[in-house]
């Protein structure tokens, strides 16, 4: 088998001692400023991107790969011992992790969650090998259309999907859209929205705005709120599992991946659905139904495997399609550019060293997280006694170190705090962030597909729809929209059956 | 959330007030406006002449996205008058049944701005220490005898893992020339 192959190649690459050390260094890093609280995964990888600038691309998404997978533990680490998560993936573990906590049993949690973990990562990961060589060669023949109708398939799903609001997440990926045109256009050369500043034309760095919305504006967000009296953490011991839980949860962490592995890859939200369909599905085949709410542990272990899946899931769309899925990704699909690559169909063929490099160290990573994280985990219980002022001034300041680090023009610094107050006002009005990022870093891209699509078709609209992909992409867009609606008849045929 | 709409009289100018702060979210709608507004006439006076190539130019998306923005602004407005209500973001450090603290938020983008205004004069280790002791301060912290040594020490570090072994250049100021 090719796929086999080339994964072996893979490990030579991600084996080598640099590469290794890469991989520690970036899943400690991404497990400590995930466990931090208020710091989610998505902050975390674009806090870290700076670290990343001198690096060559491999070792770069080496450590990429173990920040992510890393902060995603961490996160759930927060949750399981403080009870009040930070994001919608976390909320889950807090659900059955913290009474848990509360009962003495916090040790038992966090390991339910970290071989959780281990489990929905190797498992996404193998899904991974599986599937990304078929789908990225499938997907090699599509065209200008097919590329805009993905975009176009993003761009909906992740404001109608998202978050409890259609008009505000539309509002919030016109924003990023918005920001996405300022610079010189790409085809031509024109410039938009430069008002005849140099520094404009260059347009805005995707960087300086994922660090903007998730950093600066998270942490001035948080200042005009800061809860007086932080919430106490659980103190807990090493973490370890008896007979008894292990034969109540290897079902739950075999279950978990089947579920988060599909919805990483879908433009839903990553882990958010899948966490919550995992939880649902364990409270209904659990044997012990009396203990749920109290801490049942197949509700740590069930959904924890599946967000793990899940980001496995996001990495096969994120790297055949170059179709990001959550911020997560939306900020490795930025990195990427940065180094002038474009994921998508070719990367598998131009840069197999990297892709493949890059999916060996994620199974390297999940040893390592699983390695580190059981010894580790008191050690990471005291990062949440971190004074507040100590922790959101570091997030200002990391924030600074990554936008300065970008071009070293002090000007970045003012657009980074003026997305930032973006960000805040986004947060007070509850317009999600996500589409705003995904507006920037798509937009662009999604525009000169539209142009080269058109240009074929010499400006006939057919040439939008004439490929098979892409009416089925827009049929899909076309349920999504409808969804509302045909689930509120549904509804009202149930309650009519009901009565 | 969506709470019910009230109702109240604008007649008084307390009244009026509370009715403006109970729908500060216009507010949201007015830049929304203002934005595609700003979009649209910069997309209107382009001069596009022979550099456009294909039927599609560089002011079509720049006119749908203007156009767009317009759209959404009114249909927000529609939202926030039958009483819709965008929820606040909540976290494990916010607390939102306190009122928003401004002095704090202005207090942070002030410390911000004077850091990147002393960045190139003063260099990043000492505009980046001002940066983090700055923030503390702002967000409450008054130990004056550990934190400008935790804001000095971080900056310092960061400077020299950035600049030294990451091999990504921040400048080192008048102090680093002296070291």
């Amino acid at each position: 088998m090719n796929a086999l192959n080339s994964l072996m190649d893979g490990f030579g690459t991600a084996l080598t001692p640099v590469n290794l050390l890469w991989a520690a260094l970036g899943v400690l890093l991404g497990t400590a400023i995930g466990v931090l609280p208020g710091i989610g995964p998505a902050m975390a990888v674009a806090l870290l991107l700076p670290v990343t600038y001198g690096l060559d691309p491999v070792a770069a998404f080496i450590m990429f790969a173990g920040i992510y997978y890393g902060a995603m533990f961490g996160g759930s680490t927060t949750s399981i011992l403080l009870n009040t998560p930070g994001e919608s993936a976390a909320v889950v573990a807090a659900m059955e992790g913290n009474p848990m906590a509360k009962s003495g049993r916090g040790a038992q949690a966090l390991a339910a969650a970290a071989i959780g973990h281990f489990a929905g990562g190797m498992i996404g990961t193998v899904l991974l090998v599986a599937l990304a060589p078929t789908v990225a060669d499938l997907a090699v023949d599509i065209g200008a259309p097919d590329y805009f109708a993905i975009m176009v398939l993003a761009f909906i799903a992740v404001t109608s999907v998202l978050g409890s609001s259609r008009v505000r997440g539309m509002a919030s990926l016109l924003i990023g859209l918005t920001i996405g045109l300022v610079g010189l256009d790409q085809m031509t050369g024109q410039q938009r929205l430069t008002f005849g500043s140099l520094q404009l034309a260059d347009g805005v760095d995707v960087v300086i705005v994922a660090v903007g919305l998730f950093a600066i504006g998270e942490a001035l967000w948080v200042a005009a709120h800061l809860r007086r009296g932080a919430a106490e953490p659980i103190p807990v011991g090493r973490p370890w599992l008896g007979r008894g839980d292990v034969k109540r949860t290897w079902k739950s962490w075999l279950r978990g991946p089947f579920i988060g592995f599909p919805f990483g890859a879908i433009p839903a939200g990553g882990a958010e659905i899948p966490t919550f369909l995992s939880y649902v599905t364990e409270k209904r085949l659990s044997t012990h139904k009396d203990e749920w709410g109290k801490g049942a542990i197949e509700g740590v272990a069930g959904p924890e495997s599946a967000a793990s899946a899940s980001a496995a899931g996001t990495l096969v769309s994120m790297l055949t399609l170059g179709l990001p899925t959550t911020a997560v990704a939306a900020v490795m699909l930025a990195a990427f550019q940065q180094y002038g690559i474009q994921p998508g169909p070719l990367l598998f063929e131009r840069e197999p060293e990297l892709v493949w490099g890059l999916i060996a160290s994620l199974f390297v990573g999940m040893v390592l997280l699983l390695a580190l994280n059981l010894p580790l985990a008191p050690v990471w219980a005291k990062l949440l006694r971190i004074p507040r002022p100590y922790l959101y001034a570091g997030i200002m300041f990391f924030a600074a170190v990554g936008a300065y680090a970008v071009g070293g023009e002090v000007v970045d610094l003012v657009t980074l705090l003026v997305i930032g107050l973006v960000g805040f006002g986004m947060r007070r009005y509850g317009l999600p962030i996500l589409p705003a990022v995904i507006g920037v870093i798509l937009g662009p891209n999604a525009e000169q597909q539209l142009r080269r699509a058109l240009q074929i078709s010499d400006g006939s609209v057919t040439g939008l729809v004439n490929t098979p992909f892409a009416v089925t992409v827009y049929a899909v867009i076309v349920v999504l929209l409808a969804w509302p609606l045909l689930k509120r008849l549904v509804t009202r045929g149930r309650s009519r059956a009901d009565a | 959330m969506t709470t019910p709409t009230t109702e109240s009289p604008t007649g008084t100018a307390t009244g009026r007030r509370a009715w403006l702060r109970e729908h500060s979210e216009l507010g949201v709608c007015v830049l929304l406006l203002a934005l595609g507004v700003l979009v649209l006439t910069d997309a209107l006076t382009m001069d596009v002449d022979i550099t456009q190539r294909g039927p599609v130019g560089p002011k079509t998306v720049p006119i749908a996205v203007g156009i767009g923005l317009l759209v959404i602004s009114a249909l927000l407005a529609v939202d926030v008058l039958r009483g819709g209500r965008g929820e606040a973001e909540g976290g494990e450090d916010v607390d939102l049944s306190e009122p928003a603290d401004w002095r704090t938020v202005l207090l942070l983008t002030g410390v911000f701005l004077g850091s990147a205004v002393l960045i190139e004069p003063a260099g990043f280790p000492v505009a980046g220490a001002l940066l983090f002791w700055g923030a503390a301060f702002a967000l409450g912290s008054r130990r004056v005898d550990r934190d400008p040594l935790i804001a000095a020490v971080l900056s310092l570090l960061t400077y020299v893992v950035f600049d030294k072994l990451l091999g990504v250049p921040l400048p080192g100021g008048p102090l680093m020339g002296v070291l």
